[in-house]
């Protein structure tokens, strides 16, 4: 049975308070990043499903609005999520090959997840990042004015993480 | 050296901070701004004439003064933080440095517009920068600037962060209110504007980060000197995030009086070019914008030399100009291909396109496609052709501005450097490994002033 843990739950209501009564769809963005994080990293049918419950709607409201967002993964990703920006100013400042040299260190396409679910490589669209670029989301955070070194560094991070 | 009226104290340590905030001088327009009337605040802010700073560049005080005003029906101020537009990154600064300049702006706008609920609407990747917004309005609560009867003052003010989830069209104000109330970001059709019907139906403001924090200098110092500060229609400072191939990328805050010339080179602002090169483009206000070689950017058509501000970086209109934008300055060296540039871009609105109009959904993938094997080279000179008609259709012809941002870089790229594009088709060999490089672009008179 899918259910927030009780911490989460209490965010969950605190996120609902802040709209008007009935208004609680508005909750639907930030209850899904919630359950994406708690419930492995990606939306899954019965994820979907157990937040509108929560908030009171129809299943296809949430997945219409999960579809939409590029944040929300609908298929299963690998431990660390590598989102590299590919837009104009960073491919200016090299972002081509950083992605080329991920693709070859893991041995994965765009899109792709290595076979030890760790890795799962993804190409985005502009983050906000431009000046410190090129650049990447991993986590709650950006890794900026990325190199080869810094890539490897980042890896062996992971690597460690797991170990 | 410009003066600084919103990043003045963003490098004093602990700015984040609200003791910090507060010591430097930090919510003393709240203070002021509780003894004005509203309407009073509103009229400052006109005098100002501060004009949005994400990129549309209408007159803040104006927009302020078409919010309905039913009785009985809530009304809402949004900030729309939903920094998106490739080359822009200034609002991230502001957020992540000195988050108060922020709020204290927001407090004074929802006074001055009546409404008791904000909320900050931040794009969802900037996560750490939600954490870094929310512990600074927990520390403004605990200091009686937010929640109930502020200050004793008799007015509540609640504020909230949402977090958005990728998606560059939310950055469209009725799509961002569309995505607020929990559903997709599809833009609505205007009128009714969100001055009228806004969030769930109630009259609603909706304000850039910049332009908000913008209102503490005005209200401590008044409209009146505000508006003092730049020239013409270009009042007071804006921020503009510089990327590209420039020696010093990042944030500076201009007085808008400045040349772009002089904002290029001189090591104050971007230090010229890396290693030497020379300049070949820019796209001056955000990936939307058109990109101009460098004479034109240099100099306008009339030779007289471009500014850094609202009305010159438009002189000329789209043949010669360009615009001021959300100020996202991208520069591009004498190495870089426009064709391959233009085709990151045109990817990006067909990844971003919401799909509700036939015209943006349809056109940017075909864009996207044509500009791709132009790039590969197997383009035909047909295609220039065939992309200068899909950018036409798409103009215009949409909901929301989206289809015109995605139409005006593929136009403008044509526009002035269709000799590229045509090397391409001439070149589908030498162009995989070779650069059409600067040819005629430069300008052939430039000497760095620096």
């Amino acid at each position: 049975m899918i259910h927030f843990n009780d911490k989460t739950m209490l965010r969950v209501n605190e996120i609902i308070a802040r709209y008007p009564n009935g208004k609680q769809k508005s909750a639907l963005l930030p209850v899904l990043h919630l359950a994406q994080v708690e419930f492995g990293g990606w939306l899954d049918v019965p994820v979907m499903d157990y937040v509108a419950t929560l908030l009171n709607i129809e299943p296809i409201e949430v997945y219409e609005v999960a579809s939409f967002y590029s944040m929300y993964n609908l298929k299963p990703v690998g431990k660390h999520l590598f989102e590299v920006c590919q837009t104009g100013p960073c491919m200016l400042n090299g972002s081509d090959d950083i992605i080329d040299y991920i693709k070859q260190k893991l041995n994965i396409g765009v899109g792709e997840t290595t076979s030890d679910g760790m890795f799962t490589l993804k190409t985005v669209e502009c983050l906000g990042a431009c000046g410190y670029a090129p650049m990447m989301q991993y986590g709650k955070t950006y890794r900026e004015h990325l190199t080869k070194e810094k890539v490897d560094a980042i890896i062996e991070e992971c690597r460690a993480k797991a170990n | 050296m410009g003066r600084k009226l919103l990043l003045e104290k963003a490098h004093v340590e602990g700015s984040r901070h609200y003791d910090v905030y507060r010591r430097e001088g930090g919510y003393r327009s709240v203070e002021k701004a509780l003894k004005m009337q509203p309407n009073d605040i509103v009229e400052e802010v006109k005098k100002s004439g501060l004009r949005g700073r994400g990129g549309a560049g209408f007159p803040t005080g104006m927009k302020w003064s078409f919010l309905a005003k039913p009785d009985g029906v809530p009304r809402y101020l949004v900030c729309n933080a939903d920094e998106s537009e490739p080359g822009t990154f200034k609002d991230r600064y502001l957020m992540e440095f000195i988050p108060h300049i922020l709020i204290e702006g927001m407090i004074v706008a929802s006074y001055a517009l009546g409404s008791n609920t904000s909320y900050i609407y931040i794009r969802g990747e900037y996560d750490w920068v939600t954490d870094i917004l929310e512990q600074a309005i927990a520390e403004a609560k605990q200091n009686g600037w937010l929640g109930k009867n502020i200050q004793g003052s008799g007015f509540d003010c609640e504020m909230y962060v949402q977090r958005g989830a990728g998606a560059y069209i939310c950055g469209e104000e009725t799509a961002l209110l569309e995505s607020l109330e929990g559903k997709r970001g599809n833009p609505r059709i205007k009128p009714p504007f969100p001055a009228v019907k806004g969030l769930w139906g109630c009259p609603t403001v909706v304000n850039n980060v910049e332009t908000l924090a913008a209102v503490v200098p005005i209200i401590n110092e008044g409209g009146d000197e505000y508006a003092k500060i730049g020239v013409g229609r270009s009042t007071g400072t804006k921020l503009i995030s510089a990327c590209g191939n420039i020696n010093k990328p990042g944030i500076y805050e201009i007085d808008m009086t400045i040349s772009v010339e002089e904002f290029i080179y001189s090591d104050e602002y971007c230090g010229g070019i890396p290693n030497g090169k020379k300049l070949k483009a820019c796209i001056p206000g955000g990936s939307s914008v058109p990109i101009l070689p460098a004479n034109l950017l240099l100099t306008t058509a009339k030779g007289e030399k471009r500014l850094m501000n609202y009305e010159s970086l438009s002189d000329g209109g789209f043949a010669t100009g360009s615009m001021m934008g959300s100020g996202g300055f991208i520069v591009l060296d004498e190495d870089q291909c426009i064709v391959r540039h233009t085709y990151t871009l045109a990817r990006f609105y067909r990844h971003e396109s919401c799909g509700q109009c036939s015209p943006c959904r349809e056109g940017t993938g075909w864009m996207e496609k044509i500009l791709l094997s132009l790039e590969k080279g197997k383009g035909k000179m047909s295609d220039i052709d065939l992309l200068w008609d899909i950018q036409r259709k798409i103009e215009g012809n949409t909901i929301c501005p989206l289809g015109d941002a995605a139409a005006w870089p593929v136009a403008a790229a044509i526009r002035h450097f269709r000799d590229e594009f045509e090397w391409h088709v001439n070149n589908p060999e030498k162009c995989l490994t070779e650069n059409y490089g600067l040819r005629h672009y430069a300008d052939p008179i430039h000497v760095p002033t620096n």
